[in-house]
């Protein structure tokens, strides 16, 4: 019937052209199902089976070394404006001194990532909340800057965005007007790996911080909690933190 | 019994717009503070991360803390059968309503994301003070409101019983809101100068004073515009008696608190800081709190307060409560937060984040601005609400 005809060049095109759509829709969704089973263990609920947490050996933490400040500052975006009362800052150092003798310690401190956190007791939206894995968090979708966490917290571990935000890191959105602190390095733990401060540490050559799941007896960082005498910053608040220190 | 009449504000004079137009500037001047707040971000604020909460918060809370003690006129006349305090029933109900208002208004544009108060109102964690505080503050209205509708309602109100019964609810839901306002602090263990269970104690009995302080103030103000006294001398006394009472319950137990923290040797460095060596907020304590806010208007209406000088009395020493809950507030919050967290105590601790440092705090103009709106919504809402309804009492002529 369409012998003789002319081939309708309009159509033809038509049909490459919505093939060509179709399999461009379509790409990125099948790569991505191919590619599913790697992300799904990042996307995998966190397990109460794991607790994290860290042991800083406060012998091997240098004085003047701000390694894991540092590291912690360029990964995640926070910095000195020139604000030191209001600048945010996720970690930093702490030193104390027996006014009596003299003897004292140098020791980086940052969220606890307490069992019984009261930043999560207090927070009126939940915005605050703990993994199932220990890791202290803060929603910042739901976040309303109201800042009872930061009065509820005896570590003085969180900070308030005061300042409109410059140049953020793609990976790790942070907002005005909302409360941020230490996240352990939650997606990278996620995908395998150890905090940034507890890699800039090793890689100083320090390695005074060491990261691991504290509830598995075999781990590194629970045969040495098992092993040598270790404290908590204030375990008389009953709060249960997830960060060790010893030589303090 | 003689019938209780009662009034709205009709004929209007110069005064009583130039006090509207006051309180709309300033609610104005405070809107555009916390925009620019929202704007600028709380850098422009004096708070920071060692004093997070700011003069904001003192006035919210003192709004708050004020709104259920104002309500306690309405309970003495209901819940107590006071028939004295009847014809201030009305007028308590509304003030509660207006200073809770206010209050929350500025707890509210201070948040970080006040764009977010949806979030807040939707998503809850009950296991924190403020999310069932969020619920007592919404209730109270709510049951004040129906409690107002109670005691105006023709039909509803000639029965006794009705009014009974809804006033004893509301006057148990401000027990209740007064306490959470109160635990906000109370529940802090991080904060060695709070963590005490006084703290919701202290706060019902403040609340008692500085609502009764704004009731007689709004009832000596409004006596201006309707011509006639609201007070009647026999009421005269009868607040005076009050007053004097709920302010030596505030000493007390503000000495209470302190004197059981002094009792325990871990908190006697914070007790010293407090009370001795805070510098401004040491000041704030005896000389705003204690000396201006409570002895000196003790002293004129225990020795001043009698006869002629009865009103008087009263107009002073009221002003002089509220200077006094401000004070308190600024202490309470600002003070208990100046003093550095301990994370090693015994310690001399030091780091680039000021611990073991007492935090310096000046408020900046943006934050009393919108502190002050606060006092200037509640007194609009009223304003407005006395002109509306009849809400005042009315004297019978003499």
């Amino acid at each position: 019937m369409t012998k003789g005809k002319p081939i309708d060049g309009g159509r033809r095109a038509f049909l490459k052209a919505a093939a060509a759509m179709t399999a461009t829709l379509l790409a990125p969704g099948v790569t991505l199902y191919a590619m599913g089973e790697a992300a799904a263990a990042e996307t995998a609920p966190a397990s109460s089976k794991v607790r994290w947490g860290l042991l800083i050996d406060a012998g091997k933490c240098k004085d003047g070394c701000y390694a894991c400040i540092a590291a912690c500052s360029k990964a995640f975006g926070w910095q000195s404006t020139g604000h030191p009362e209001t600048d945010p800052q996720w970690v930093r150092k702490v030193t104390a001194k027996d006014p009596r003798t003299g003897a004292g310690f140098s020791v980086p401190v940052m969220c606890q990532h307490c069992a019984n956190p009261p930043c999560v007791d207090v927070c009126p939206t939940g915005a605050s909340f703990k993994r199932a894995d220990g890791i202290v968090l803060v929603d910042r979708h739901i976040c309303i800057g109201c800042r009872y966490c930061m009065m509820a917290c005896p570590y003085k571990a969180r900070s308030f965005v005061h300042e409109p935000l410059k140049d953020q890191k793609p990976d790790a959105p942070r907002g005005k007007g909302t409360v941020e602190g230490c996240t352990l390095c939650a997606s990278r733990i996620d995908a395998g790996g150890v905090p940034h401060c507890v890699e800039a540490c090793k890689a100083k050559g320090a390695a005074a911080i060491l990261f691991g799941n504290l509830n598995d007896p075999s781990s590194e960082i629970a045969k040495r909690i098992a092993t040598y005498r270790t404290t908590r910053i204030r375990p008389d608040l009953g709060c249960d933190t997830g960060v060790y220190y010893t030589n303090i | 019994m003689a019938k209780v009449a009662y009034q709205k504000l009709t004929d209007h004079s110069a005064f009583f717009w130039g006090l509207l137009a006051f309180h709309v500037l300033v609610i104005a001047a405070g809107l555009s503070a916390a925009l620019y707040m929202e704007e600028h971000g709380h850098i422009v604020t004096g708070m920071s991360n060692q004093i997070v909460w700011g003069t904001p918060h003192v006035f919210a809370v003192f709004l708050i803390v004020a709104a259920s003690g104002a309500l306690n006129v309405a309970s003495f006349s209901s819940v107590f059968n006071r028939l004295a305090y009847k014809p201030y029933a009305r007028l308590s109900g509304v003030l509660a309503i207006a200073l809770l208002i206010g209050g929350l208004a500025v707890l509210v544009l201070d948040l970080g994301r006040p764009d977010r108060l949806i979030v807040a109102m939707t998503t809850y964690n009950f296991r924190s003070i403020f999310a069932w505080n969020i619920y007592l503050y919404m209730g109270f209205i709510a049951v004040v409101v129906l409690y107002l509708f109670v005691m105006m309602d023709r039909r509803i109100s000639r029965s006794a019983t009705p009014t009974k019964f809804v006033g004893g609810f509301a006057f148990f839901w401000r027990f209740a809101l007064t306490t959470g306002t109160g635990s906000i602090f109370g529940f802090l263990i991080a904060r060695d100068a709070y963590s005490s269970a006084i703290m919701a104690v202290l706060f019902i009995a403040a609340s008692f004073l500085y609502g009764l302080a704004f009731t007689v103030l709004v009832l000596m103000t409004m006596g201006r515009e309707t011509r006639q006294e609201l007070i009647s001398e026999d009421m005269l006394h009868k607040f005076r008696g009050l007053f004097i009472l709920f302010a030596q319950a505030v000493l007390y137990l503000t000495a209470v608190f302190h004197l059981t923290k002094l009792y325990a040797p871990q908190y006697r460095d914070v007790e010293a800081f407090l009370l001795r060596d805070g510098g401004i907020y040491t000041l704030t304590f005896w000389i705003g709190q204690i000396w201006l806010g409570l002895i000196l208007p003790l002293t004129i209406l225990v020795f001043f307060g009698r006869g002629r000088d009865a009103w008087r009395s009263m107009a002073i020493s009221a002003p002089f409560f509220l200077i006094g809950g401000i004070a308190q507030m600024y202490f309470t919050i600002i003070g208990g937060q100046a003093y550095p967290l301990q994370l090693f105590p015994g310690m001399e601790v030091s780091s680039s984040f000021q611990d073991g440092v007492a935090a310096q705090y000046w408020p900046s103009l943006p934050e009393i601005l919108l502190g002050l709106s606060g006092v200037s919504i509640s007194m609009l809402l009223t304003g407005i609400a006395l002109k509306i309804l009849p809400f005042l009492p009315h004297p019978a002529e003499a």
